[in-house]
């Protein structure tokens, strides 16, 4: 599978990553380079192989559902770029 | 008496105990190292003099009472993808900004428990990903070591934890914390003639830690020697609440496992991982583990594990995946840097473009790609199954063997402007450690050697799943029969 400058344009948007046009066509031949690489996978005979998700072999605990934190409204908005009281701010998005 | 910066961290910790070193007198030591030599390696991207003074002062009164943890008094360096209570936490990115986390991250919240100093954060390539520290938007950290033939050319420190190895090898902190997704934790700590180890996934909490591939994300200690590693791993291990993936087992005392030998021990060697094009010197050390290993009463058995080939490019597409999950929250609005944009999207997208650098926003791209509508399966579940695959073959290897032995790294470190034009070949770098990673498993690379040129080379012990005592037994052994004594030409 290869990858061109409109697929590229395509998951840059998808990625939220701002892209100059001019920078495509070096883009799309980095990512071809890595999925030539990546390729050789399907070498590989997975026919009936659970998939690996997780890095441990231990199941994940559980807890009860419960209120375990909160009340912190300064801490979490102390890096805020901006805010309005209680809120983070961004640029009007309704209009 | 010797220079304090030359003490090891078990002996900084029993001459503090005895009253014969003060904790004000040995951070003032490294401190004093760090005014002179950071400017040149670059290790500690924020350095807190007065606050590790203080924290000095504080130990000094715990111990002139007869108190103190394990580690009262010792000076360490944080990498700086811990998040630090108070003290600014940039991953080396532009887009964490000015980033002060208003809590700590609970394994540098174990060392503080144990009476450690925190004497700064350490630089890294941006958000731990790269093999050389180039990626850091911070500025590349320099290796205290350099080539006999050529003493002028500036080498890497490896990554992602250069500066936790450049300051650790130039004697700028006594040891420091790294993490370790591919090899960050193994392939600087070779590359600068220290040690340093990844433990079992589960067994050091992630929680505070920036996170990067959280399936493979690991914290560990990288020091001076193995027993300066199993003591720093003694405190920062341990059950964690808050991260879900920690593991609820007993934490055993690695330090006293390191003079346990290797008598009667059988060690693996994976034929795998003879790779063509391999430089005859690292054959050569490798063979040469082997013989001391042999020497002290291990058995040595051939091992396969076949899927090693295919581990790089599984690791190609899961760690980019998880990292295009997790730094989804660098957006700009809650934390760190903004981009003014036209609407929401266009803010997005300008804070994220400006505020990662050419790696991580490649790196961005090729795990949202593998994960969109279309490529999931072909890409991203064949590589899960491949990973499955890969760890099988170390459970299939236990059954033979107690530990593996490895080199470290497939070459010593490499100069400053090299392999920069092609990723593939910078991810080669971590073809011996990549695998423990997918399988969760523990790993250690001990100094063992030089190269040609005086550069420091090191093999590698893996493990089996929480046994790191074997792990620290076996490194112990190679460590005492390697007796690695060479120092880097720049050193406080």
């Amino acid at each position: 599978m290869s990858v061109d400058t409109a697929a590229i344009r395509r998951i840059a948007k998808l990625a939220r990553i701002h892209v100059e046009e001019e920078a495509l066509p070096g883009l799309a031949a980095e990512f071809n380079g890595i999925l030539q690489w990546i390729e050789q996978l399907q070498q590989v005979d997975t026919s009936g192989v659970e998939p690996m998700a997780g890095g441990g072999a231990t199941a994940l605990r559980w807890r009860q559902d419960e209120v375990t934190d909160g009340g912190q409204a300064e801490k979490v908005l102390a890096n805020a770029p901006d805010r309005e009281g209680e809120y983070f701010a961004v640029p009007k998005v309704v209009e | 008496m010797t220079r304090l910066t030359e003490l090891t961290l078990a002996q900084a910790r029993d001459a503090l105990k005895a009253r014969t070193l003060t904790a004000r007198e040995l951070t003032q030591a490294y401190l004093d190292g760090i005014a002179a030599l950071n400017p040149r390696i670059n290790a500690y991207i924020t350095v807190t003099a007065e606050k590790a003074l203080a924290q000095a002062d504080a130990s000094d009164a715990r111990l002139a009472a007869g108190q103190g943890g394990p580690l009262e008094g010792i000076p360490l360096g944080i990498k700086d993808l811990f998040c630090t209570e108070g003290t600014r936490t940039t991953a080396a990115s532009r887009i964490l900004g000015d980033f002060t986390p208003p809590y700590e991250s609970t394994v540098s919240g174990n060392l503080k428990r144990d009476g450690a100093i925190f004497l700064g954060k350490l630089n890294l390539d941006e958000f731990a990903m790269g093999s050389s520290n180039a990626t850091s938007a911070f500025g590349p950290v320099e290796n205290p070591w350099s080539r006999a033939n050529d003493p002028a050319k500036r080498l890497v420190p490896g990554g992602s934890s250069g500066g936790s190895a450049a300051a650790v090898a130039a004697r700028l902190a006594l040891g420091a914390t790294a993490t370790d997704t591919g090899g960050s934790i193994r392939q600087p700590a070779a590359f600068c003639g220290v040690a340093g180890i990844k433990p079992t996934y589960g067994r050091c909490s992630r929680f505070g830690v920036v996170a990067f591939a959280s399936s493979l994300d690991q914290a560990g200690p990288i020091a001076r020697d193995v027993t300066d590693c199993a003591l720093m791993l003694n405190s920062m291990a341990g059950f964690d609440p808050k991260d879900s993936t920690s593991v609820d087992v007993a934490v055993p005392d690695f330090a006293a496992a390191v003079a346990r030998g290797v008598k009667g021990l059988r060690i693996g060697i994976p034929r795998e991982y003879r790779m063509d094009g391999m430089p005859a010197e690292i054959e050569a050390l490798w063979q040469q583990g082997i013989a001391w290993l042999k020497a002290e009463g291990a058995s040595i058995v051939d091992i396969s594990l076949p899927h090693t080939k295919y581990a790089l490019p599984t690791y190609y597409i899961v760690a980019p995946a998880e990292a295009s999950s997790n730094l989804a929250r660098y957006d700009g609005v809650r934390f760190g840097k903004r981009e003014p944009g036209a609407d929401l999207i266009d803010l997005y997208e300008k804070t994220r473009a400006a505020g990662f650098g050419a790696e991580v926003r490649r790196r961005i791209m090729i795990g949202t790609y593998v994960l969109s509508a279309g490529y999931y399966d072909a890409y991203y579940l064949k590589a899960q199954q491949v990973r499955a695959l890969i760890k099988r073959d170390f459970d299939l290897a236990w059954e033979k063997c107690d530990a593996i032995l490895t080199p470290a790294t497939p070459s010593a470190a490499f100069g400053l402007d090299e392999k920069h034009d092609d990723p593939v070949a910078m991810y080669l770098n971590d073809v011996f450690t990549v695998t423990a990673n997918l399988a969760g498993i523990p790993g250690m690379a001990v100094p063992a050697g030089l190269d040609a040129n005086g550069l420091p080379l090191a093999l590698q012990v893996l493990g089996k799943p929480f046994d790191e005592e074997t792990v620290f037994a076996v490194s112990g052994a190679v460590e005492r029969a390697a007796g690695f004594t060479a120092k880097p030409q720049v050193m406080a």
